[in-house]
């Protein structure tokens, strides 16, 4: 068995221009940030990121902001970051925004081989706008399309060197969910732990979603 | 006590005990410090079971509301991820979500994430007024200029339709029912006339109609 554990260099080398890139985390909390910063490093530009929030103002997610890197942002708020929201204004960055509910479970779809998710969340709203409504089991529901993304960049409490995956407490949030919807799946760990150090019953991702392993 | 206490304190007398409980930000906020016991909060980003907020050494990044603050989880409480927490949220297992409000609805429309001009994001705001079983808005009857928040129409992009409750003010309670908006309690010393010359539809009187506790 190959350990996923890899180098800085070996991840640098991924991120390409225009990629659209999931990064965990919500509320600078369970952000993967060693990640982004390699992101940052790179100077991969024109990035369309997937994530909850646009963390604070060059903090976090807000780092990939600050850097001038992203064309586009899916997501569900950009209220808490003041430089987002004066891109959106100057028109330099698209924002699209999800319900939050909506947003996790496109992404869960995603990962999980479905085409999309049918919610009664965004009915009579602007959410509503240009998307199918669906009746099922005679309700009415507004069809959401699942989400993939190029790279996911992850955050795990403890990683064992197949991938295995454990996660403490409120940051765990979009990474359970993230790692799974990359083509590339990138983690990184608070704490590597040897094979079986991380107990079968403490696993909640199974390695096999993950690629690489920043430790 | 300030109107901010007010409204938080006759919210959260909405809760029994057992409830599950999502409080959003601001007033909403205030209002596990009038719960009764047993009444045990979500929050959003991955938690049921908040406490109170951390101090010092007991701070830990991974136990932290949704304004990013941290708290001490209560004993019993376990973290979810962001899936399962909104499944809580849509499938109806919050008893009550108590939610701030800039503009409601005679039929209970509710706009509390955007105004025109100013659409930064709903985040979960939509799927908590989608899902919860009781929708308490927490919110105070006027805006700073003196005009009403409860109109015949919202004007402000929609959070959700037809889906609060109640409503609760500094200077009254009301139901919203299937014929409109029922005034159910008056804070101490005011009058029908004064409530609903700051209310833009015309107000059902409760035939139970009774004083607000404050």
């Amino acid at each position: 068995m190959k350990s996923k554990v890899t180098t800085k260099e070996a991840i640098l080398a991924c991120f390409k221009d225009g990629q659209t890139i999931g990064i965990g985390g919500q509320a600078n909390h369970g952000s993967p940030n060693r990640l982004i910063n390699l992101l940052v490093q790179s100077g991969a530009k024109d990035l369309t990121i997937v994530t909850l929030d646009s963390g604070d103002m060059d903090l976090t997610v807000g780092r990939l902001i600050h850097s001038g890197q992203v064309k586009e942002i899916i997501t569900t708020h950009i209220g808490k970051n003041p430089e987002t929201v004066a891109l959106f204004a100057a028109g330099k960055l698209k924002v699209e925004l999800n319900p939050m509910g909506s947003f996790i479970e496109r992404v869960r779809c995603g990962g999980m081989g479905l085409g999309g998710v049918l919610t009664k969340t965004g009915l009579g709203t602007v959410v509503e706008e240009n998307k199918q409504k669906i009746i099922s089991n005679g309700e009415e529901y507004l069809l959401e399309p699942a989400i993939r993304v190029d790279i996911a960049l992850t955050r795990a409490r403890r990683g064992d060197p197949m991938g295995n995956l454990a996660y403490r407490g409120t940051s765990g949030n979009s990474n359970p969910i993230l790692v799974t919807a990359g083509d590339l799946s990138i983690v990184e760990v608070d704490h590597l732990m040897e094979l079986n150090e991380l107990t079968i019953d403490e696993i909640t991702t199974p390695g096999l979603f993950v690629d690489m392993i920043l430790a | 006590m300030d109107n901010k206490h007010i409204i938080a304190k006759r919210a959260a007398a909405f809760f029994e005990p057992g409830d599950i409980v999502n409080l959003g930000i601001g007033i909403p906020g205030l209002c596990s410090n009038y719960a009764a016991d047993g009444v045990m909060f979500h929050t959003e980003n991955g938690l049921v079971g908040v406490g109170a907020l951390a101090e010092g050494l007991q701070k830990v990044e991974s136990f932290c509301n949704a304004t990013a603050q941290e708290i001490l989880p209560v004993p019993g409480a376990s973290p979810v991820n962001t899936a399962m927490s909104f499944g809580i949220i849509r499938g109806g297992r919050l008893d009550a979500t108590v939610l701030g409000g800039l503009q409601v609805s005679r039929r209970g429309d509710l706009a509390n994430w955007a105004t025109p001009g100013r659409a930064f994001g709903m985040g979960g705001a939509m799927d908590l007024c989608n899902g919860a079983r009781r929708v308490i808005v927490a919110m105070e009857l006027c805006t700073k200029d003196g005009k009403p928040k409860i109109l015949n129409e919202c004007t402000f992009p929609l959070t959700g339709k037809a889906c609060v409750d109640y409503i609760v003010t500094e200077l009254c309670v009301i139901n919203v029912t299937p014929d409109g908006l029922e005034l159910a309690e008056i804070a101490p010393g005011r009058s029908l006339e004064e409530i609903q010359s700051m209310v833009e539809p015309k107000l059902i009187v409760s035939a139970s109609l009774k004083e607000m506790r404050v």
